[in-house]
């Protein structure tokens, strides 16, 4: 029981929480770039947070479904159809056998996900289906091929014949953004090493991401930033959010795929609570930071994990009721 | 450790990633260090700690925020406060794990860098040669890519600079020297050092149950192979 790929769209993989406990040989957690946006259209479809989905970027797939499934999109509002009707995000949406899904464009962001009541049955490795391209783990989407979906059971509302979605969605307001606002960043451990014009350019001008950005790090243009002086570096532990200085002077934030260690010096860590935001953002984007201490950062984050606790305990019960 | 020491340190890298910082210099003792205290952690099993990995000269923790925050305490603190037993009487002296041999064809199309290498060491080849498969190495961490060994141990008469320009496909096997390091590439990577050889077998792959030849601690030598054992070996493998 199957989903065969039409078109692969720019970018897609699949993913999921990600890789653990497999730094020691090198291996990163890869994953999702947005990563409440997976958690929710796996949610929506009441698969488990670990389940396996789509990970699509920019420009959509082209997807045949050959059997009735449930399925649920996040993340930028992508244009998404069956013939020609428009398919809502942010809610459940029970699929036809024999529909073709046609994603396009995202109006906004950069990042969508697909997520498939009962989850993909994808190739693991290392105990995460998530693919790693830098890594050489697994491989993106490609023309003709099958993706295996579990079986998942039949909700009660999806017993109306033809395409159909409850008369209910998530705001997605709380987790996409289409305005643009200042990235929080805390201060790394080689901030104080950068010159004061560097430490003020960092939180007083813009970056623009460069073109050659990807799931591995978005490279920054702007003030060029400088240390005050060499440092001479061995290599540590980065992780998704680390924002690097190579000796171009172009910052670098790493990403979902980013390496386990890193030799350059750490000047900032994006919040992890904005990480869903900075994901969303293109190529040619102009991002701006502002400073937060860490323990702020922290307490952001266990309130934004609570709040999605929450919702999920929540949307359970919403689609317990309609079963 | 002397108490004027800064180390060890623990150092905030995400909201759930930290460093124990015992060193700043690449080190056979500082990495020893790393590696006791890794394995103490590791051993513990403690809750809310979701992986361990040892670098030259540091510790990596990855541990779950909210499983550590308290009602007067934030995670951060709540873990450092944890790991602190694991950190001290840390005793010298850094036996292998265990012994790993690699078999290494110097040279020729399988390490084009070679012969530049030794003329800018002043040497011969066959020097050259001798001198790297001469020596203990000890794998320090893995890391930049899955199975990719940061390696202690080469000789001093071995290091000399980068290349100036670095390349952009490093093919998968080559081992190279560059600085004080020395290094095998598990698959095709970008890289800055020189190739001086490559090896027939495979450090990473990632769908075998023990996906890494290496892990940190081992010992390591090379062996000098010629290219038709080099090829015999390849297609050993490849079968």
């Amino acid at each position: 029981m199957s989903l065969r790929v039409i078109k692969p769209g720019l970018l897609s993989t699949v993913q999921d929480s990600g890789r653990t406990a497999q730094a020691r040989f090198g291996v990163a957690p890869s994953g999702a770039m947005d990563r409440p946006a997976l958690r929710l259209a796996n949610a929506l479809v009441g698969n488990t947070a670990n389940a396996a989905a789509l990970e699509l970027t920019v420009l959509g797939p082209v997807l045949r479904f050959e059997r009735d499934c449930v399925v649920a999109l996040t993340g930028a509002p992508i244009d998404a159809r069956i013939d020609t009707t428009l398919l809502p995000l942010w809610r459940p949406v029970h699929v036809l056998a024999g529909a073709t899904l046609k994603l396009a464009g995202m109006r906004q962001g950069a990042r969508s996900y697909l997520a498939i009541a009962g989850g993909l049955r994808a190739q693991h490795w290392l105990g995460s289906a998530s693919v790693d391209l830098n890594a050489g783990i697994g491989r993106a989407l490609h023309a003709g091929e099958l993706l295996e979906i579990a079986v998942a059971p039949k909700p009660q509302w999806m017993e109306k014949p033809g395409l159909s979605w409850p008369n209910w969605s998530l705001a997605p307001a709380h987790w996409f953004e289409a305005h643009q606002r200042p990235l929080r960043v805390v201060p790394g451990v080689h901030f104080d090493a950068l010159d004061a014009a560097a430490q003020s350019a960092l939180y007083g001008s813009s970056f623009r991401i460069a073109a050659d950005s990807n799931r591995v790090g978005f490279r920054l243009q702007g003030a060029t930033l400088e240390l005050s002086k060499p440092l001479e570096l061995v290599s540590e532990a980065v992780d998704f959010g680390t924002m690097q200085l190579p000796p171009g002077g172009d910052p670098i934030v790493l990403m979902a795929e980013h390496p386990t260690t890193g030799g350059y010096p750490r000047i900032a860590q994006v919040a992890a609570v904005d990480l869903p935001y900075l994901a969303q953002r293109r190529p040619g984007d102009d991002l701006y930071f502002e400073h937060i201490d860490a323990q702020q950062a922290e307490h952001l984050l266990i309130r934004q994990e609570q709040a999605l606790d929450e919702l999920i305990v929540e949307l359970g019960r919403r689609l317990a009721a309609q079963s | 450790m002397p108490v004027s020491s800064p180390y060890p340190r623990i150092e905030r890298v995400s909201e759930s990633l930290l460093i124990v910082r015992v060193g700043a210099i690449i080190d056979l003792q500082v990495n020893h260090a790393a590696q006791v205290i890794a394995q103490r952690i590791l051993r513990a099993d403690l809750r809310g700690v979701n992986d361990v990995a040892p670098a030259y000269a540091s510790v990596a923790v990855r541990y779950q925020p909210r499983l550590w925050m308290g009602p007067r305490h934030d995670a951060f603190a709540a873990i450092s406060d944890a790991l602190k037993p694991f950190l001290f009487d840390i005793t010298t002296g850094a036996e292998p794990r265990r012994l790993v041999e690699i078999p290494v064809c110097y040279g020729g199309a399988h390490g084009v860098d070679l012969a530049a290498a030794a003329e800018t060491l002043r040497m011969t080849v066959a020097e050259c040669i001798a001198l790297h498969v001469g020596a203990d190495y000890r794998v320090a961490m893995l890391g930049f890519a899955p199975g990719f060994p940061y390696l202690l141990g080469l000789p001093p008469q071995l290091q000399l600079p980068r290349r100036a320009q670095p390349r952009l496909r490093v093919p998968a096997g080559s081992v190279a020297i560059g600085g004080a390091q020395t290094g095998i590439y598990p698959c095709e990577l970008p890289g800055g050092w020189h190739l001086i050889g490559c090896t027939p077998l495979r450090l990473f792959d990632s769908a075998a149950p023990q996906p890494c030849l290496l892990a940190p601690g081992d010992g390591l030598r090379f062996r000098a192979i010629t290219p038709a054992q080099f090829d015999v070996a390849q297609r050993a493998l490849i079968a």
